[in-house]
């Protein structure tokens, strides 16, 4: 039996055995070697982990991709091999073909099991050949799927320089102007922001840099909408090369993340380089952007202006949408970390969410996202929203099995089966890889969430909803 | 260590998992971190599977590698038991497993104590083998632990002539289409199929095993070690030719022929063989129509598994007149006797699993089509050679739903039409080369943005370049339009993306 919560309230956490499926986190090369362009990924590990991200990457590896596997061999396992010695001749080979600005190493399972000390090779390595290099765990043992980024931006964070490691005006003008595709480099755009500079677009406040890795036209987006609240976004980490890492002043920088994997990023920002942290929701759905714009706004000391106007702008725009989903019921099963904020924004269009699987839960850094969510349920008469980590996916089909959801979000896996069982899946890992942030991108993220339902309308009439022979 | 961006054959552990979900009823739990439980997105995705995919995860995580697995898989194996009450759980090492060193076998005999189902520890290294021998080696572990359970009360020969086929498995290269067409062929023959293994097989039917007359193990990488068990034990012949293209087709009936006629039933296929040859399958006058001719002397390489390769190389040589400039295999282990069968049938036998290697002979080779994997697909791509596809690796384009045999006489036609459709798109690429490409001339119209007064700046330029080619003209029109509504006359970022808005797309 599923007891559903009836009353309205906070959301209530539940922790099981931790069965589910997801991307192992290593995953995260396949989009972070696209978003750092003069970046090499060295993942470190066996032909499991290969295999894995072949198939999961599927045609991209054929685009001469900037990552490979460093497999271990036997030899490297029982120590037979020199790791340092190993690693240089891979790193030296990585150089000579393709000479990133920098290496980073992901490390894996086997690593750690064999503790093998990437985070003491690496110094001494990478004096020795002159390149950066960076260190993350991102291993299954430890993490799930988004999260593998989370340990490269953490890792990656260590790397941003402080002002006055920053000697020349270029490289000054490079990291700030991290956004490239925003400040063209034209002679006739020369004269324009010369004009601009003469009427101040940007509120004074203290610099701010966003954390998290997102698309190009994304990072744009999000920008902007900063800037018409007169918000300078002084750098992204991580920026579209290594070279253009943010500057960071200890002690004075701002930082805001933009998705909810990314809680050692957050605290590594906090704690080692000293930056203030911004709490916020996060930028998905006009809400959650609306949030995001607004805790920003107030700790820059920054009056947010015509932000509840965008908003309701956008909730117009999505209304054939919102009408459509409303009253509609879902499950996530959970694999991502991006449950909590979907949740928040599909229950604030009127649906109803059943379940809320997550791979793990930070209280602390989603706390903004978590009150944002209490006050949803509060003002949508939603009951409380049953938060369940470490899902188990026996469990979970189960209850799904029991509750009849409209709709399923879940891995690969699942899906497959449970259309063919009638019940409606949404592939979890799009929401990943989609452009889902800020306003211009909310009617996207529900047309995702749209696709499944009307699809399985239109075959409706067909009478083809169980496909399985009843045993 | 070794720099590696591709491999042709996986892990050692897919082999397992491969077996364990081809038969009926019969649960995987691998002993693996979170995330290696990939395989069953594969075969959800590329099977098309209605099914959940029979293997779950006993996660090892930090607690694991601190203090051991202690009863944590076994509760797994037991869970499992009670929750799907299968046949058979297979406990899968992976790569994890293998440098922690458990006692694994400890937790098998436990967990037996307490489950109604067999319960087995896969005897596969992940550092000693990959995916196919992993498979071999698991599907004889398998039968062997059956067979010996019936404690040699074998059951009797079948009356008629009957065969089992060994060796069709989930997620194998056009394994179920192949199976249907071995089906059709034995039964044409005379001969009933006893026993399809391990696909759609349940352990009980394992015993049945021995009432066949013989084996028909058609893929050289899988089946081999269980026919010559049962060889050992049951006193079964097996054919081991591959029933690829029309000459090994009729080899293969052949060698049944011979185990009958051993068996005490005098039979003769020699004019089925020739019915068949001549006037059911179309290769044979395919091969003599004048499109072949065309062929003749063309220049392709071969690459993929042992099976695939050589029957490939084999019927481009012999049976259509191309020149094989070289026909290589990933087999490496099991490459002498990829060139023996080979061996005069191509200038050059390439033994080598290092896709860049690959890839630079193909470039070297520059031949007018390629059979291969979905990796050498790619390279014909970037090379601009069209490819076949004859082997795994492969992708979902690969799992065709309609009728797609490699064997038999349907396969033969099959490949017919997948040799000669590679070589013709060539030679229309190489026409079109000739004649200038395609009419291109651009078509004259007066679209809304062909009069435009409206100017792009350069990082709107930048951004409308990248948006894919296909929706670009839409993408300007729809922003354009926006523009011109609402009285900009410049189109910057914010009025592309407030059109974006604006039109809900």
């Amino acid at each position: 039996m599923v007891s559903q919560p009836t009353t309205i309230g906070g959301p209530q956490f539940e922790c099981e055995t931790g069965n589910y499926h997801t991307f192992c986190p290593i995953s995260c090369v396949a989009w972070l070697y696209q978003k750092i362009e003069d970046s090499f990924f060295l993942v470190i590990g066996t032909k499991t982990c290969g295999y894995f991200l072949q198939n999961a990457m599927g045609v991209m590896i054929f685009a001469e991709p900037r990552y490979a596997m460093a497999e271990l061999e036997e030899g490297d396992v029982n120590a037979k091999l020199n790791a340092y010695d190993e690693l240089r001749r891979l790193c030296l080979q990585v150089k000579k073909d393709r000479n990133p600005s920098v290496i980073v190493w992901i490390g894996t399972c086997t690593t750690e099991i064999i503790k093998m000390d990437l985070e003491g090779i690496a110094p001494r390595l990478e004096e020795e050949i002159g390149i950066p290099i960076v260190v993350a765990r991102a291993n299954g043992l430890d993490y799930a799927f988004t999260q593998g980024e989370d340990t490269v931006l953490a890792a990656m964070a260590a790397r941003c320089p402080e002002p006055q490691q920053v000697r020349s005006e270029e490289e000054k003008k490079e990291r700030t102007l991290g956004l490239r595709s925003l400040f063209s480099m034209g002679k006739k755009e020369d004269k324009k922001s010369e004009q601009q500079a003469s009427t101040p677009v940007y509120a004074d406040h203290r610099p701010l840099v966003l954390f998290g890795s997102l698309t190009d036209p994304v990072v744009n987006q999000l920008t902007l909408e900063l800037k018409k609240q007169g918000i300078k976004v002084s750098g992204w980490l991580p920026a579209p090369r290594y070279t253009e890492l943010p500057i960071v002043e200890q002690g004075v920088t701002c930082v805001a993340g933009v998705n909810p994997f990314l809680s050692r990023t957050a605290s590594a920002l906090q704690r080692r380089m000293r930056c203030n942290l911004v709490n916020t929701p996060f930028p998905i759905g006009p809400d959650g952007t609306r949030g995001w714009i607004e805790a920003i706004c107030k700790t820059l000391g920054v009056t947010p202006k015509g932000l509840e106007e965008r908003e309701a702008q956008v909730w117009a725009a999505l209304k054939e949408d919102v009408d459509f989903l409303a009253g509609r019921s879902i499950f996530f099963m959970g694999d991502n970390l991006l449950e909590v904020s979907m949740a928040r924004f599909l229950i604030r269009c009127g649906m109803k969410v059943l379940e809320v699987g997550i791979p793990y839960m930070d209280k602390r850094y989603q706390q903004a996202e978590l009150e944002l969510l209490e006050k949803t349920c509060n003002e949508m008469g939603h009951p409380s929203v049953r938060i369940v980590e470490k899902p188990d996916n026996y469990n979970q089909i189960q209850r799904i099995y029991e509750l009849q959801p409209d709709l399923v979000i879940t891995g690969m896996a699942h899906a497959n089966p449970l259309e063919a069982r009638g019940i409606t899946t949404k592939w979890s890992v799009e929401f990943t890889f989609a452009m889902i942030h800020g306003f211009t991108n909310a009617h996207d993220l529900l047309k995702m969430v749209r696709k499944p339902l009307d699809r399985n309308n239109n075959l409706k009439s067909l009478g083809w909803e169980k496909l399985i022979q009843e045993v | 260590m070794k720099l590696a961006y591709w491999m042709y054959a996986g892990p050692a552990h897919i082999g397992t998992l491969r077996i364990a979900s081809s038969f009926k009823n019969v649960h995987a739990i691998m002993h693996a971190p979170l995330g290696d439980d990939y395989f069953n997105v594969m075969r959800s995705m590329l099977e098309r599977e209605r099914d959940f995919t029979p293997v779950t995860a006993s996660v090892v995580d930090r607690k694991v590698l601190g203090r051991g697995s202690q009863d944590k898989v076994v509760t797994n194996i037991v869970r499992k038991d009670q929750e799907e009450a299968p046949d058979l759980i297979v406990l899968t090492p992976t790569c994890t497993s293998s440098i922690l060193q458990e006692d694994l076998s400890n937790f098998v005999a436990r967990a037996q104590e307490q489950s109604k189902a067999d319960v087995l520890l896969a005897d596969v290294n992940h550092y000693r083998h990959n995916e196919l021998t992993a498979a071999d080696i698991t599907f004889e572990q398998i039968v062997r632990f059956y067979i010996e359970k019936c404690k040699g009360n074998l059951p009797a020969r079948s009356e008629k002539p009957s065969a089992n086929i060994l060796g069709i498995s989930t997620l194998g290269f056009h394994n179920h289409h192949d199976c249907r067409e071995l089906t059709r062929l034995l039964g044409d023959l005379g001969i009933a199929v006893n026993v399809v293994a391990p696909e759609g097989c349940s352990v009980h039917d394992i015993q049945r095993l021995p009432a066949a007359w013989f084996n028909v193990v058609p893929y050289r990488e899988l089946g081999r070690p269980v026919a010559e068990y049962l060889q050992s034990v049951a006193h079964q012949p097996f054919v081991d030719i591959t029933p690829m293209g029309v000459i090994q087709t009729a080899q293969f009936i052949r060698a049944i022929q011979q185990i009958l006629t051993a068996g005490g039933v005098a039979v003769d296929y020699e004019e089925f063989i020739r019915e068949q040859t001549l006037f059911v399958s179309q290769a044979a006058w395919f091969s003599r129509s004048i499109d072949c001719q065309n062929l003749q002397g063309k220049r392709a390489v071969v690459y993929g598994d042992g099976t695939h390769a050589a029957a490939i190389t084999r019927i481009l040589a012999k049976e259509m007149g191309v020149r094989v400039v070289w026909a290589g295999t990933f087999c490496k282990y099991d490459g002498e006797w990829f060139r023996s069968q080979v061996e005069g049938l191509c200038d050059e036998v390439i033994v080598s699993d290092d896709h860049a290697l690959i890839g630079d002979r193909i470039a070297q080779a520059e031949p007018a089509a390629i059979f291969g994997t979905q990796m050498e697909r790619h390279i014909g791509k970037r090379l601009d050679i069209p490819c076949g596809v004859i082997s795994s690796p492969i992708h979902i384009q690969n799992f065709p739903v309609g009728y797609r045999p490699f064997l038999g006489y349907e396969g033969t036609n099959q490949i017919a039409d997948l040799v000669y459709n590679s070589f013709t798109l060539g030679m229309e690429d190489h026409l079109l080369e000739v004649f200038g490409g395609h009419d291109t001339k651009e078509v004259v119209t007066k679209t809304l943005t062909a009069d435009t007064e409206l100017e792009w700046d350069e990082a709107a330029t930048r951004e409308l370049a990248r948006i894919p080619g296909f929706v670009r003209s839409k993408v300007k029109r729809n922003t354009e339009k926006f523009a011109r509504e609402s009285g900009r006359n410049q189109i910057t970022l914010e009025v592309m993306y407030a059109a974006k808005e604006a039109a809900g797309a």
